[in-house]
């Protein structure tokens, strides 16, 4: 092979072609005087098209969309400064869901740094305790590394985010570049150990009342297949975290939900009664277990994860299995012989039709239920769907048919809203070919409201349903419950005409409210391409149910 | 207290980690966030480069608590973090510095 010919380029350069080379096509930021080498850089790239987001946060949270629709690393710049510190949010809230994303930041000139130069800011500083990994780039040649290294890490093992911080001169300065680095993939797992296999197998074969317990990792891994087959294969009654929804068909004869803080009193109920408790690629968040002492209490808990740091953190393991979830399932199922504990399918029968998740107005499409299950009624599994924060989030949890893996786009550890438009914008991006639906809330929808334009103009199919309660609704539902019904700060009083905001946007959009058949308007506008804003009052009063108040076991819950 | 009941009182309560790490300017911000995040407090810290200088050796001296096995996995996920040894609070390092703390 002829040696290749050296190219002198720039550091700017050389990231937009790593960035090629990584396979990047579609990236999201905004630029400033501290990155504006690399976006020179970009304006030749033919292979890269780039989103300019409003608002820093809502180019996070774009590339994250992207990176949740595909699993695969997704990339957002900000330049230095207020740049930076305004991508943090959806960096953290990368991080708390393990989503591999790659955020690019302009920092000002090496020899200004630390001087309190205009819009200088401690990008790596700030960044430390919410990425996975963070670089300080020192020198143009070190990109060759750090670039890859940073697509590596940010995929390998327990995904999440990596931020490189890159000096405007080492944007500028020349190398000359003779070879070029493999892009950066996730490293290989090592194996699990197979006698933890065997062990874990016999414990389950062992089991009288077994729970399967699903986590976001099973998504991550890609092992939702694999995690439904051990299900069949040992009968286990499956439950879900917020994460995971879709892992398993909701309708799924062995489903059981999502658990929790407003999983069903079935879900909580089984739970409490379990002797295994079988936990895969989920971390025990308080969201999930409530008091943690009350969790499963009479349960032995075999726990796999690919994260080691997960084991013993929360609930000591019997059985702690560090490993690539898909690999550990898989492994296991051979060893799994046919199960007889018809006695707790029974049990976990009854306690469905006893105990079901309650969901009045289902069938009005003016009630929250009803009008989730109505959109639902309008699509098929291929469509995504995303989420803001809120009450809305918790019904579209509850209510919706989630019954793919990816199907499913919420923010859960950092629970942020504002996630949710611009997270659609970027899962309508990565593909094109199915409908995105986001589920907003009238308090969450303004935290990201500029993105509107964006979506205009990349004219992505993304509808936005807006569940307009006048108020911040999961605060009003909590000061109501908890704190004596002494509401204050979660109405709102000024309330902004969401059809003119949105078709002040470019985007243009029904109000529900008008319309006298609201299930075939909703019909047309689902079927319509490209964006589109669709509204829906709701009343305030509603709640979501059952609710486990903050700090009570799962078996305390309110209502429902 | 007399010295031999506070080492005494160390022996019992203290752990010495000694960490290979890579060696750059942001090593110890990302060692030390760990524990300062989580109100741990680090009673001492020791750092030196290794060899050439590609790496340094960093050696804390914490007080033991339930969270000390998961600092420990933490720590080991650092990137730049090459390996994790824990020793007893009688390792020689810190009890032949005392003499520069009197
Ligand atoms: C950025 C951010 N700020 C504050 C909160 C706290 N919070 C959680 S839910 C909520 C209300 C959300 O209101 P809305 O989007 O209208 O949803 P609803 O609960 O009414 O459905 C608030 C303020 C949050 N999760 N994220
Ligand atoms: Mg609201």
């Amino acid at each position: 092979m002829s040696q290749p010919t050296p190219e002198t380029l720039t550091g700017a350069q050389i990231v937009v072609r790593l960035l090629e080379r990584q396979g990047v096509r579609t990236l999201a930021g905004i630029p400033g005087g501290a990155i504006l080498p690399i976006y020179d850089a970009l304006s030749k790239s033919v292979l890269i098209h780039h989103v300019l987001a409003r608002h820093e946060q809502g180019g996070g949270f774009l590339a994250q969309g992207m990176a949740r629709a595909t699993g695969m690393p997704a990339v957002c710049m900000a330049s230095s400064g207020p740049g930076a510190t305004n991508l943090l949010t959806a960096i953290a809230d990368a991080k708390l869901d393990s989503i591999p994303l790659v955020a690019i930041t302009g920092q000002v000139p090496r020899a200004m740094i630390g001087t309190d130069a205009f819009q200088e800011v401690d990008t790596y500083g700030l960044s430390i305790p919410i990425t996975k990994h963070n670089f300080l780039v020192s020198s143009a040649d070190d990109l060759l590394s750090v670039i890859p290294q940073a697509f590596r890490i940010a995929a390998s093992g327990r995904p999440g985010p990596v931020l490189v911080d890159i000096p405007k001169d080492v944007q500028n300065q020349l190398v000359e570049v003779s070879n070029w680095p493999d892009p950066g993939c996730a490293d290989p797992v090592p194996a699990p150990a197979a006698e933890l296999i065997d062990r874990a197998a016999a414990m389950i074969n062992a089991a009288t009342r077994p729970i399967l317990y699903l986590g976001g990792g099973v998504v991550h891994s890609g092992a939702s297949g694999t995690a439904v087959s051990l299900a069949e294969k040992a009968r286990l009654p499956t439950v879900m975290t917020l994460m995971a929804l879709g892992a398993m068909p909701v309708d799924h004869p062995l489903s059981l939900g999502m658990l929790g803080m407003h999983g069903a009193r079935c879900t909580n109920l089984a739970l409490d009664e379990c002797d295994l408790l079988i936990a895969v690629g989920a971390r025990f968040d308080d969201r999930a277990t409530g008091k943690v002492a009350g969790f499963c209490p009479q349960a032995k808990i075999i726990h796999i994860d690919i994260d080691p740091s997960e084991l013993d953190k929360i609930k000591t393991a019997h059985i702690g299995i560090a490993g690539d979830v898909g690999t550990v399932l898989q492994s296991l199922l051979p060893a799994i012989a046919a199960p007889v504990h018809d006695d707790w399918l029974a049990r976990v029968a009854s306690l469905k039709a006893e105990h079901p998740l309650r969901m009045p107005g289902i069938d009005d499409p003016r009630t929250p239920y009803g009008l989730i299950r109505a959109v639902a009624n309008c699509l098929d599994d291929a469509a995504t769907i995303t989420t803001d924060v809120g009450q809305h989030q918790m019904w579209v949890a509850q209510a919706y048919p989630l019954r793919r893996p990816r199907q499913w786009l919420t923010s859960g550890g950092l629970g942020t809203m504002g996630f949710g438009m611009p997270a659609a914008i970027g899962a309508a991006l990565a593909e094109p070919e199915r409908t995105v639906v986001c589920f907003t809330g009238d308090g969450s929808i303004l935290m990201n409201v500029q993105e509107l334009v964006t979506a205009a103009e990349e004219n992505v199919n993304v509808k936005i349903v807006l569940m307009n309660n006048s108020s911040l609704g999961l605060v009003f539902q909590q000061q109501t419950l908890f704190y004596g019904e002494r509401i204050y700060a979660s109405k709102f009083k000024g309330m902004p005409d969401f059809i003119r905001v949105a078709e002040g946007f470019g985007v243009p959009a029904i109000d529900l409210d008008q319309e006298s058949d609201p299930l075939a308007a909703l019909a047309r506008a689902l079927s319509t391409s490209g964006p589109m804003l669709i509204h829906a009052s709701i009343a305030m009063h509603e709640q979501v149910l059952p609710m486990v108040p903050p700090g009570a076991a799962n078996k305390e819950m309110i209502g429902g | 207290m007399n010295s031999i009941s506070r080492s005494e009182n160390q022996a019992l309560a203290r752990t010495v980690l000694e960490l290979d790490v890579n060696n750059h300017p942001g090593v110890m911000s990302h060692v030390v966030g760990l524990f300062s995040r989580r109100s741990y407090n680090v009673e001492g810290i020791l750092v030196m480069p290794v060899g050439n200088g590609d790496t340094s050796r960093i050696w804390l001296l914490v007080n033991e608590d339930e969270r000390l096995d998961q600092m420990v996995k933490q720590i080991e996920k650092l990137e730049d973090v090459l390996a994790v040894h824990r020793h007893g609070a009688e390792h020689e390092v810190f009890v032949r510095l005392e003499e520069f703390f009197r």
